[in-house]
C-alpha cells in the first residue's frame, strides 16, 4: 500500500538505464508502464488511462525527453502538464446570472456529500457577498431536511422547506419565488442521492431541471471513488447537462483519480474541492495541484500558501540572522513550532511534503509530544531559555515539576535542542557556502523536525 | 442471518461485574433522556408524521421481509439487485476465456483490465494472475476455457472465511466508516432485520457531530419500532456508547447497535475519539460479545484499502459491510483487502430496502463481478 511518488518510481527506473547514456524508444516505454500504474493506483479510469499514455508517450518520445538529461524530469514534466490540461487547466468559476436570482442545483450518488456541501457553498457564497436561499429538496432521506436546516443556521442564511409531502419539483420552484421576493440573489437546490441508474429519480432531476432551469448544475462526487466514476459522471451529465463538478472529501488520503476521470469523460471543470469537515473547507479548485496529487507528489503549493499565510516575514527574517550568529533559542524552538503548528495538524502539514507524503502518513506524528515539549519550555524562565546551558539540576526539578513532566523529559529536550542547534550551525555554514540564497529556504527550518 | 452478524468475530474474554451503583446512575440517565424525549413535543411530532407516512408501508415491508426470507432465496435476491444494469448473465471473464484459442499473454493482460476496472486495484490484480498463471503452467492447462473454474476458485477461496460456530449471545455492534460510506442507514437495516426475526434491539445515536444524525437514526428506531439512546447534538460519543451500553444491560437487549460520527481514516483526533468509545464499550461490555462492522462504500477505490487498514488499526475491525452494491459500481476493492489485511466481508446492500442487505456470499459475489456491462 504504501505508495512511493511517481517520481521516485520514474527516477528508479531511469536511474538503471544510466550507463546507457541515451535513451531508447523502448525505455521510455518502460517508464510509461510506470506512469500508468501510478494513474491506476490512484483510481482514474482504466479507458482514461490507455487514452492518457497513448498522447503522454507520444510527446515522449520526441527528442523532449530522449535528448534530455534528466528525463525523469521531463516525464513527469509532460506528465503534469498533460494532467491539469485535462482537468480544465486553470480554476473555474461559479456563472451568476445577470438576471438575479442564480439557481445552483446539486446532484449526486447517495453520500456523496451534497447535503454538506450545500451548507459549505452558502458559507462561501455569503463571503463574496452573496445572499444564498438554501432549498431543502431531499424528502427521501431521514432528517435531511433537518441537516439542511441546522447547516443553514449556522451559516446564518434563510433555508427554504416544504416538508417531505411535496414533489421536489414544486419546492424548487416555490424555492425561487421565495428568494425573488426576500431578495435572495442565489438559490442552491439540494436534491436526494440517487444511483445514476435510477431511471425514476433521474427523470424527477430532469424534471426540476425543466421547470426551475438552473444556471449551475454542479455535480458532487466523492474523491475516494474509484473505476465507477466514469459511469457516474457520465450519465449525469447524459441526463442533465452538468455545468460542473465538486469533489469532496479530499482533506483524506485518496489520490482523487476520479477527477482526471471525470474531466476526460465529461469535459466539464471541477470547480470546487471539500477540505474538511469545517464549514469553511470548501476552496477553489486547482487542476495543477490536483494533478501532482494523483501522481503523488506532494501538495507544495498548498503547503507554501499555508506556510505564508502563518508564517511571519519578519519573524522568519530575525530567525534567520540568529541562525547566523548561532544564536538559535529555546525561545525560537517555542516560536517556531508555534508558527508550524499554526498551519495545521502536523500530519496534514508533513503529508503535503512532496516525497514525505506516505511514507510519514503511517508513522503517528504525536501531536502530545509537542505538547509536552510546550509545556517544558513554557516552564522555564526567560533565562533559561535563552540560555539552556544554565538549566542544572535543581532547575530541571522545578520545570519538571512546573510542566508536569518527569526530570528526564527535561533531559531529552535539552539533549535534542544541543543537537539541533549542532546541526543548524553545519547547515548555517552549508548555507554560507552556498552564498546563501535565502527566500523560501530560510522559512523552512524545522529544527525539531 | 442471526448468527452471522453475532459471529463477527472475537469473542470477549473478560468477565466484569456490574457495579450498582452504575445501575442506578443508568436508570436515572434513562429516565432522564427519556423525559428529555417526552418533552421535545417537536422531535415528537417529526417522528409522528414521518410514522403516519411511513408506518403502513414499513408494517407491509416487514411482512414482505418475513415472507422473503422464507421462501425466496438469498440467490436470487442478490441477482436481482446486482442485475439491474446487467443485461444477460455472460460473464466477462468466461467470455474473455472462451475468445482464446490459446492462453497467452494477452489473455492474462485482458484479464488484468477486467479486475483493475472492477476495483480489484493494481497490486492485488497483479498478485492473482500471477498466481492463475503459475498455476495453469503447473496443472499443464492448454485451453482457456479450463481456467475459468481455476480462477473463479481462485477468488472463491481468498474470499472465503470459515465460520466459526459461537454461541449466540448478546451482542453489541459498533459501526464505523467515512463520511457517506452508509453507516446510519445499514444500522436501520440491521436493526430491522433483527426485529423482523423477534431480537430485543436497541439503538446507539453515537454521531453527535454530523447535523441531525440523530434524527436521522431516531427516524429509522420509529420507523423500525426499536428503542434509541440518545445526547444532544455534540455530546461526547462516548458517554452516549456508555449509556447505551448501560440500557443495553439493563433491559436484556440482544443486539445494540452503536451508530458512530463518520470520519476520514487519516484525521488521526478524530480515530483517537473512536478508540475512546471502542474502549468504553469493551470495559463496560461485562457479559456482551463486541463487534466492529466496518462501512465500506462499493463506488470507492483503491482508497479503501487505507480505510480499512487504518479503521483496523484504530479499533479493530471484525468485518466489513459493503454498501451501495444496485449501482454500476463493483467493490473489487474487498477483495484486495481480504487479501492484504485479511478482513472479511460479512455484509452487502443491494437496495433501498431492509432486505436488501444480505449476508455475503463470495460465490455470487464473483460470479456479479465479472459480469458484462453490455
Amino acid at each position: 500500500m504504501i505508495f512511493e511518488g511517481l517520481a521516485d518510481k520514474l527516477q528508479g527506473a531511469f536511474d538503471k538505464l544510466k550507463s546507457k547514456g541515451k535513451l531508447s524508444e523502448k525505455d521510455v516505454k518502460a517508464a510509461m508502464r510506470e506512469v500508468k500504474l501510478a494513474l491506476l493506483e490512484a483510481d482514474v479510469n482504466f479507458k482514461v488511462v490507455k487514452k492518457f499514455i497513448k498522447k503522454i508517450e507520444k510527446r515522449a518520445v520526441g527528442e523532449e525527453v530522449l535528448g534530455s538529461l534528466t528525463p525523469a524530469q521531463q516525464v513527469i514534466k509532460i506528465v503534469n502538464e498533460e494532467l491539469t490540461d485535462l482537468m480544465g487547466g486553470s480554476q473555474s468559476k461559479i456563472t451568476f446570472a445577470s438576471n438575479p436570482p442564480t439557481v445552483i442545483m446539486m446532484a449526486g450518488l447517495q453520500g456523496a456529500g451534497k447535503t454538506t456541501t450545500v451548507g459549505k457553498l452558502a458559507k462561501l457564497l455569503k463571503k463574496e457577498g452573496k445572499n444564498p436561499l438554501l432549498v431543502a429538496g431531499d424528502i427521501y432521506r431521514p432528517a435531511a431536511i433537518k441537516q439542511l436546516q441546522v447547516l443553514g443556521e449556522r451559516v446564518e442564511q434563510p433555508v427554504f422547506t416544504m416538508g417531505d409531502k411535496q414533489s421536489p419539483v414544486d419546492i424548487a420552484k416555490a424555492a425561487i419565488s421565495n428568494a425573488e421576493s426576500n431578495g435572495n440573489d442565489v438559490v442552491i437546490i439540494d436534491t436526494a442521492g440517487r444511483l445514476h441508474i435510477d431511471e425514476e429519480l433521474m427523470d424527477e432531476l430532469k424534471d426540476i431541471k425543466k421547470e426551475v432551469k438552473p444556471h449551475e448544475i454542479l455535480l458532487v462526487v466523492d474523491s475516494m471513488t474509484g473505476q465507477d466514476a466514469v459511469n457516474v459522471a457520465q450519465s449525469f451529465d447524459e441526463a442533465l447537462g452538468v455545468d460542473g463538478v465538486i469533489l469532496t472529501k479530499l482533506d483524506g488520503d485518496a489520490r482523487g483519480g476520479a477527477a482526471l476521470s471525470i474531466s476526460s469523460v465529461t469535459n466539464k471543470p471541477i470547480k470546487f474541492g471539500g477540505f474538511g469537515e469545517k464549514l469553511d473547507d470548501l476552496k477553489p479548485f486547482h487542476p495543477d495541484r490536483m494533478a501532482s496529487r494523483i501522481l503523488g507528489m506532494g501538495d507544495v503549493l498548498t503547503l507554501i500558501e499555508k506556510a505564508e499565510e502563518q508564517i511571519d516575514a519578519q519573524k522568519a527574517k530575525e530567525l534567520e540572522e540568529k541562525l547566523r550568529r548561532q544564536e538559535f533559542t529555546l525561545e525560537d524552538f517555542l516560536d517556531q513550532m508555534n508558527q508550524v503548528r499554526n498551519m495545521g495538524p502536523l500530519e496534514e502539514v508533513l503529508g503535503m511534503i512532496p516525497g514525505v507524503g506516505k511514507q510519514l502518513k503511517n508513522i503517528n506524528m504525536d501531536e502530545k509530544e509537542l505538547d509536552k515539549i510546550q509545556a517544558l519550555i513554557s516552564s522555564m524562565t526567560i533565562e533559561e531559555r535563552r540560555n539552556p546551558e544554565m538549566i542544572n539540576g535543581s532547575r530541571r526539578r522545578r520545570i519538571a515539576k512546573g510542566s508536569g513532566t518527569k526530570v528526564q523529559d527535561v533531559n531529552r529536550l535539552l539533549k535534542q535542542f544541543k543537537q539541533t542547534r549542532k546541526m543548524m550551525k553545519q547547515m548555517g555554514q552549508m548555507q554560507k557556502g552556498l552564498g546563501g540564497k535565502g527566500g523560501l529556504k530560510g522559512k523552512f527550518k524545522l529544527p525539531f523536525m | 442471518m442471526l448468527k452471522k452478524i453475532f459471529g463477527l468475530g472475537r469473542k470477549k474474554k473478560k468477565k466484569e461485574e456490574l457495579v450498582d451503583e452504575q445501575v442506578v446512575q443508568v436508570v436515572e440517565e434513562i429516565k432522564e433522556i427519556e423525559e428529555d424525549l417526552g418533552e421535545k413535543k417537536e422531535e415528537v411530532e417529526v417522528e409522528e408524521k414521518i410514522e403516519e407516512k411511513v408506518g403502513e408501508k414499513a408494517e407491509q415491508k416487514l411482512n414482505e421481509v418475513e415472507e422473503k426470507e422464507e421462501k425466496v432465496g438469498f440467490f436470487s435476491r442478490l441477482k436481482k439487485g446486482l442485475s439491474k444494469t446487467r443485461k444477460g448473465f455472460v460473464s466477462q471473464v468466461e467470455d474473455l476465456f472462451s475468445r482464446f484459442s490459446s492462453i497467452d499473454d494477452e489473455l492474462y493482460e485482458e484479464l488484468e483490465e477486467i479486475l483493475i476496472q472492477a476495483d480489484v486495484g493494481v497490486n492485488t490484480t497483479m498478485k492473482l494472475v500471477d498466481d492463475l498463471r503459475d498455476k495453469a503452467q503447473e496443472e499443464k492447462i492448454k485451453e482457456p476455457s479450463d481456467l475459468t473454474n481455476i480462477f473463479r476458485e481462485q477468488l472463491i477461496e481468498l474470499l472465503n472465511q470459515e465460520e466459526e460456530e459461537e454461541e449466540d449471545k448478546p451482542t453489541i455492534l459498533m459501526v464505523v466508516g467515512v463520511n457517506g460510506a452508509g453507516k446510519t442507514t445499514t444500522i436501520g437495516k440491521i436493526g430491522q432485520k433483527f426485529k423482523a426475526a423477534d431480537k430485543k434491539v436497541l439503538l446507539g445515536a453515537g454521531d453527535t457531530f454530523r447535523a441531525a444524525a440523530i434524527d436521522q437514526l431516531k427516524v429509522w428506531s420509529s420507523r423500525v419500532g426499536i428503542d434509541i439512546i440518545s445526547h444532544q447534538e455534540g455530546a461526547d460519543a462516548a458517554a452516549v456508547a456508555y449509556d447505551a451500553v448501560q440500557a443495553a444491560k439493563s433491559r436484556e437487549v440482544d443486539l445494540l447497535i452503536v451508530d458512530t460520527a463518520g470520519r476520514l481514516h487519516t484525521q488521526s483526533n478524530l480515530m483517537e475519539e473512536l478508540k475512546k468509545v471502542r474502549r468504553v464499550i469493551d470495559r463496560e461490555a461485562g457479559d456482551m460479545r463486541v463487534e466492529v462492522l466496518l462501512v465500506l462504500d462499493a463506488t470507492t477505490g483503491q482508497n479503501a484499502i487505507s480505510q480499512a487498514k487504518l479503521f483496523n488499526e484504530a479499533v479493530n475491525v471484525d468485518g466489513i459491510a459493503l454498501t451501495k452494491l444496485d449501482g454500476t459500481a463493483k467493490g473489487g476493492v474487498v477483495i484486495a483487502i481480504k487479501e492484504e489485511l485479511g478482513i472479511p466481508i460479512k455484509l452487502i446492500g443491494v437496495g433501498e430496502g431492509a432486505e436488501d442487505l444480505q449476508d455475503f456470499e463470495p460465490e455470487s459475489f464473483i460470479n456479479a463481478l465479472f459480469d458484462g456491462e453490455e
